[in-house]
């Protein structure tokens, strides 16, 4: 489980986020949503450990960040930077297993959590031995996911995971990752600006404006009972496209 | 707020530890002037004359001494070898009493011998009576140039100077008692168009190609009779006298006082003609300034060296200079650069002297290094260190700098410490810059490292400032055609390096 409890954030005296509270559910996938300047890289920041916050609990399982080394805390994290974020001199299984191998692992053990890792988001074997630069964005995608759940992780962090991706691709991606993360059976926070793709994905969503929690819970909630015109707005805002009958 | 957060930001104590150690390295190169002094050293200027007194002296001792002699031949300038001679780097070499006068003690009134040997002493530099020749400025113009417009001295070059295309030696132009103060006295208006400044060696080729129809040059020169020159005769005297002396460190007189009298022996015993024709000798028949000597003292040459076994010591010389100067730029360089990084304005700082000690000539650095680290390799070291260090420590700000930020963020996100992030992220991430950082300085050294000669570390510098001096190009190219290849060779290895230095997945990628 994953708690985020009264999180206020200034920057130079401006506040960034003011009492932030998401809870996310052992097992369950949630998504953060805001448009850009929302607040939600600064809250996803601050769950990572990356910069300090003013008052407030990030949690997991009841243990406070506080009370973790910066080195356990990225333990308890799996993180899933924006477009895969690999280290690009490096090969997929190099990128995979640098965690691993930092903290002293043997080969025969990381070799066994590499390849079930594979198995698990179904990416050829092949592609572990290639550079970033030589894989496609999906691939990109599996392999920094084996990354972030080499350690076995509690909690993993999805940053805009669809957004580098052409809308064919994404579609068919959107699916693996669904059962990728049922497989995977971890607590999953998602970080987007796209209400499809959070819709998709997740079983309840927090929509960040302006650095409050305008509201939470599922996208039929806020769709029928929005705590705020801002949630009504923004939602039709993401309805771009006409539809059939709206055409003819 | 937690302090544990903010301690694993930025990768931290790193830069602080490597800018400390880098700061000692330098530190440690300094206090070099003083090395115990065991052979005798001579030195010389770069000009054929020059390397034939140094021949001279440096034998004549060997014929009464046990100590070992060693030859510092074919030095920078005047300034660089008056610094060396100050700071004990050399002991003895030969000077001009003009040059004396006017260049170093700066005391144009002082005219007599005596005067000048008290003003020295006051320096604790002991100069000896002459060597029997006198060797000043002269103009010369062609023997055709000077018929046809009936030019006998310098004052007749009065009416048809603004015309006249004139190539003059650096020092010949710089110096008081050169062109400005001869122009002045003889009122003579040259086109400043028409004066071109240039190596002494090379106004013989001017002169002799006609691109020009008046040089400045030295009484004993020997091309004089061979370019078929008419020397302008000095009517109004004014080019003070140039008699050839020994000057000496006074410590070395006393502590080799048998060696100070075997080169006194030498007094009044080169006649004017007798050094025009050991100048000949050397620039036109081009034999070896230790044969010349050895001629004229009545002994045998020292045993000289075959060419290839002097390539290969000059290429040991070369490859020794190199090799030191750029493993320190690389054990400075890449610390200063990291610590630029790390530390925003003594970055600035760093960036910015290392740019200007680039602008430096580097026959102007060598002087200042001199009272520092004497004469020989140490200087040249320290030089060429300087040199290389701005393509190491830009390569390696620029190289780090431009590390995506985003690699480094996430980089903290997965855990990995400071230290990690530096040697597994950031410097693999920045080597392909850094190591062309270090292919610009060892090819730039390689280059730089031939004006080490003008100090006395030899290497291949060495036979092209004497090849130089005596406008020998095939001299100059047994020097020059071994540093071409050598940079050849340092490009090669660099290019197998960085097969083996940067990561596959940059490289590819490039």
């Amino acid at each position: 489980m994953l708690t985020l409890q009264n999180i206020d954030k200034r920057f130079e005296g401006r506040p960034v986020l003011s009492d932030v509270n998401l809870t996310v559910p052992k097992g369950a996938t949630h998504a953060l949503i805001g448009s850009s300047g929302s607040g939600k890289t600064t809250l996803l920041r601050i769950t990572l450990g990356l910069i300090p916050f003013d008052t407030g609990y990030v949690k997991i399982n009841d243990q406070a960040l506080l009370s973790f080394s910066p080195v356990q805390w990225a333990d308890r994290i799996g993180y899933v930077p924006q477009d895969g974020g690999l280290f690009p001199h490096i090969t997929g299984f190099h990128n995979v297993s640098l965690i691993a191998r930092l903290r002293g692992w043997e080969k025969p053990k990381i070799a066994a959590r590499v390849e079930e890792l594979r198995k698990l988001v179904e990416l050829d074997a092949a592609v572990l031995d290639r550079f970033p630069f030589e894989m496609s964005g999906g691939q990109q995608q599996r392999v920094a996911i084996m990354r972030a759940a080499m350690m076995d992780p509690q909690v993993m962090l999805l940053d805009e995971p669809m957004a580098a991706l052409d809308p064919l691709i994404r579609r068919s991606l959107q699916q693996e990752l669904k059962s990728i993360f049922q497989r995977l059976a971890k607590t999953v926070l998602l970080v987007t600006h796209d209400l499809g793709e959070a819709v998709y994905l997740a079983e309840k969503i927090t929509l960040l404006h302006e650095g409050k929690v305008v509201q939470s819970g599922t996208y039929r909630e806020l769709l029928l009972h929005p705590a705020d015109p801002f949630v009504t707005s923004f939602i039709n805002a993401q309805r771009t496209l006409p539809d059939a009958a709206e055409v003819a | 707020m937690n302090p544990r957060l903010t301690r694993n930001t930025r990768a931290g104590s790193w830069a602080k530890g490597v800018a400390a150690a880098g700061a000692l390295a330098i530190f440690s190169l300094l206090p070099a002037g003083a090395m115990a002094i065991a052979p005798i050293v001579v030195g010389s200027k770069a000009f054929t004359e020059g390397y034939v007194l140094g021949e001279i002296a440096a034998q004549s001792i060997e014929a009464v001494s046990n100590t070992p002699v060693t030859r510092k031949l074919g030095m920078g300038s005047t300034g660089i070898l008056f610094e060396a001679l100050k700071s004990g780097a050399i002991d003895v070499y030969a000077d001009y009493t003009g040059t004396l006068t006017e260049a170093i003690l700066k005391r144009p009134d002082l005219k007599s011998l005596d005067a000048i040997q008290q003003a020295l002493l006051a320096m604790d530099l002991v100069m000896s009576g002459p060597l029997g020749f006198d060797d000043s400025y002269a103009l010369a113009v062609k023997e055709s140039f000077a018929e046809q417009h009936h030019l006998h001295s310098i004052g007749d070059l009065a009416g048809i100077e603004a015309g006249v295309r004139a190539a003059f030696s650096y020092e010949f132009m710089d110096r008081k008692d050169g062109f400005q103060g001869m122009a002045a006295s003889y009122h003579l208006h040259f086109a400043p168009q028409h004066v071109n400044r240039m190596e002494h060696s090379l106004t013989y080729q001017a002169i002799d190609d006609g691109a020009v129809d008046l040089i400045d040059l030295y009484s004993t020169d020997a091309k004089i009779e061979k370019s078929r020159l008419r020397v302008l005769e000095d009517d109004r005297g004014y080019f003070p006298v140039y008699q050839a002396v020994w000057v000496a460190r006074k410590a070395f007189t006393e502590r080799h006082p048998r060696e100070w009298q075997a080169l006194l022996a030498l007094q009044n015993s080169i006649s004017a003609q007798s050094m025009i024709d050991m100048n000949a000798q050397a620039d036109i028949q081009h034999l070896s300034f230790a044969k010349i000597a050895a001629q004229h003292l009545g002994s045998e040459a020292p045993r000289s060296q075959s060419l290839k076994s002097s390539v290969l010591q000059r290429t040991r010389e070369h490859l020794w200079l190199v090799g030191i100067a750029l493993l320190f730029s690389v054990l400075i360089g890449i610390p200063l650069g990291m610590a630029a990084v790390r530390f925003h304005a003594a970055g600035q700082a760093i960036l910015i002297l290392s740019a200007l000690i680039q602008t430096v000539p580097s026959l102007a650095l060598l002087c200042f290094l001199i009272p520092l680290f004497g004469v020989g390799m140490r200087p040249a070291l320290a030089a060429l260190c300087m040199y290389s260090l701005l393509p190491v420590v830009l390569n390696t700000f620029t190289g780090i700098r431009s590390v995506d930020p985003k690699h480094l963020e996430n980089a903290r996100a997965f855990g990995l410490t400071g230290r990690q992030i530096l040697f597994r992220i950031v410097l693999p991430l920045a080597s392909p810059t850094v190591l062309a950082g270090i292919k610009t300085a060892t090819i730039v050294s390689i280059g730089t490292a031939t004006l080490a000669a003008l100090v006395g570390a030899g290497g291949y510098g060495a036979p092209i400032v004497s090849g130089l001096s005596l406008n020998d190009v095939p001299t100059i190219l047994t020097g020059a055609i071994p540093a071409a290849l050598m940079a050849l060779i340092a490009y090669g290895i660099f290019e197998l390096l960085g097969l083996l230095l940067i990561p596959a997945g940059l490289r590819k990628q490039a």
